[in-house]
């Protein structure tokens, strides 16, 4: 039971550790659409 | 005169089914090229349609009139001829968006996955799951629980130890997120808004999406911890032909020899293996839309080999959009993601009610010895004499 206990706490971790290292690192499908640094104003 | 007349009667007469042939050859000749009405027809009735008369009708600039010449303002390239051109993609288009699908204005190609999407996937997707669930309820009254047949010895024997048991359940939890999301997203807008309303669906559909991408990376870690684990374990050999031509004990009587993983637990763990990780590279690719490219380059490898004519389909589809990339990616995430769950039902039924002291296994690791040796009589042994062998060194 330990072990399935330590799994949940593991899944939980690292799910929300993902999402903030993700986040913190501007690594996201909206970046590639939505932010200035792709859309081109001079051409 | 009469004789010159009389031969013009008889060419006319024989050109004219040559002609009605030439018009059968071409059958738009009397709309002058453009579509007829039985293209309109058959693409109304979901039928396929030959659309290369008009696909590279897209206007020619460089061949334009004068703009002093009659017309010459129109420039060489009509207004349908530019909506072809951005219909069937090749038209020069320039954005001010630099992503990577932003140059494809519209997707000719998305409406059969939309439609497969909407309709057979989710048809035949509840079917496998229902069936395969429906099956195992048969097989449960027919066969009823599988019971330790001997006489409990009352020791037990470690079978898994703390670190595989956390990795199976790693796995197994985030495979049960993973697969109550991905139907919720699959069955969303067809089963739950007519069910639940918009703003309901919102709101969960928002919180599915969160958990489904980030727990998929658990899903991910925990798939290399058990392959680590129990690769070694799972290595095809002969002792597995017996086991299956005896279907695990069903056929005959007694149990058949396994090791630590008879036949059929190896089937389960090379399906998650092999399926796993083809739902996690899709799902990468999915996570990272446009990033990783890979359907077009297999289907133009299977092109190349020759594959698709050797079981008699016509060449695939290349060069895909990045748009199709990405249905493509989804289909295949949710197909195979479908067939491991159905296999998964299987796995969780003989853990759980289908089978007596199979639970304990992944529970608390230890197991009934007399379980061990109906089930896994080899493994047994070899425990034994690991022990014995320990013993005497000691």
């Amino acid at each position: 039971m330990k072990a399935f206990l330590l799994a949940l706490v593991a899944l939980a971790a690292i799910t929300v550790g993902v999402n903030l290292i993700l986040v913190a690192i501007d690594f996201s499908a909206k970046e590639a659409w939505a932010s200035t640094g792709n859309v081109r104003l001079d051409d | 005169m009469l004789r010159f007349f009389a031969v013009f009667v008889l060419v006319c007469g024989l050109l004219t089914p040559a002609l009605a042939q030439e018009s059968v050859v071409n059958p738009r000749a009397e709309t002058g090229g453009a579509q007829t009405l039985d293209d309109i027809m058959r693409r109304q009735s979901q039928q396929k349609v030959d659309d290369e008369f008009r696909r590279s009708e897209t206007g020619d600039p460089e061949a334009a009139a004068p703009i002093t010449a009659p017309l010459g303002t129109r420039g060489g390239q009509s207004i349908s001829d530019m909506w072809r051109g951005l219909r069937y993609d090749t038209a020069d288009v320039s954005t001010q968006s630099r992503g990577p699908a932003s140059t494809t204005l519209i997707q000719d190609g998305g409406m059969w996955w939309l439609k497969f999407r909407e309709g057979p996937l989710l048809i035949y997707g509840a079917a496998l799951l229902g069936g395969t669930l429906l099956l195992l309820a048969l097989f449960y009254l027919i066969r009823g629980r599988i019971r330790i047949q001997g006489e409990k010895t009352g020791r037990t024997i470690t079978r898994f130890s703390g670190l595989e048991r956390f990795g199976h359940w790693l796995l197994a939890s985030s495979f049960i997120i993973l697969g109550l999301t991905g139907l919720i997203s699959l069955f969303g807008r067809k089963v739950l808004i007519p069910a639940f309303g918009h703003d309901a669906f919102s709101t969960l559909a928002i919180a599915t999406k969160w958990l489904h991408n980030n727990v998929s990376w658990a899903f991910m870690i925990a798939l290399v911890i058990i392959f680590l684990f129990w690769v070694a374990h799972n290595i095809p050999n002969r002792t597995d032909l017996v086991w299956l031509s005896k279907g695990g004990g069903i056929i005959g009587s007694g149990h058949p020899p396994a090791e630590k993983f008879n036949a059929g637990q190896k089937i389960i763990f090379w399906s998650v293996i092999i399926l796993g990780t083809s739902i996690s590279v899709s799902g990468l690719s999915l996570l990272f839309p446009f990033e990783f490219n890979m359907f077009g380059a297999t289907f133009a490898k299977l092109n190349d080999w020759g594959i698709t004519g050797l079981v008699g389909l016509e060449p695939l589809h290349y060069p895909l959009t990045p748009q199709e990339e990405m249905q493509y990616a989804q289909l295949w995430h949710a197909i195979v993601s479908l067939v491991l769950t159905a296999i998964i039902f299987a796995h969780i039924y003989i853990g759980s009610v289908g089978m007596e002291g199979a639970f304990e296994a992944m529970g608390t690791g230890e197991v009934e010895e007399q379980w061990a040796r109906e089930h896994h009589s080899l493994w047994v042994e070899e425990v034994q004499e690991a022990e014995v062998h320990q013993s005497k060194e000691a």
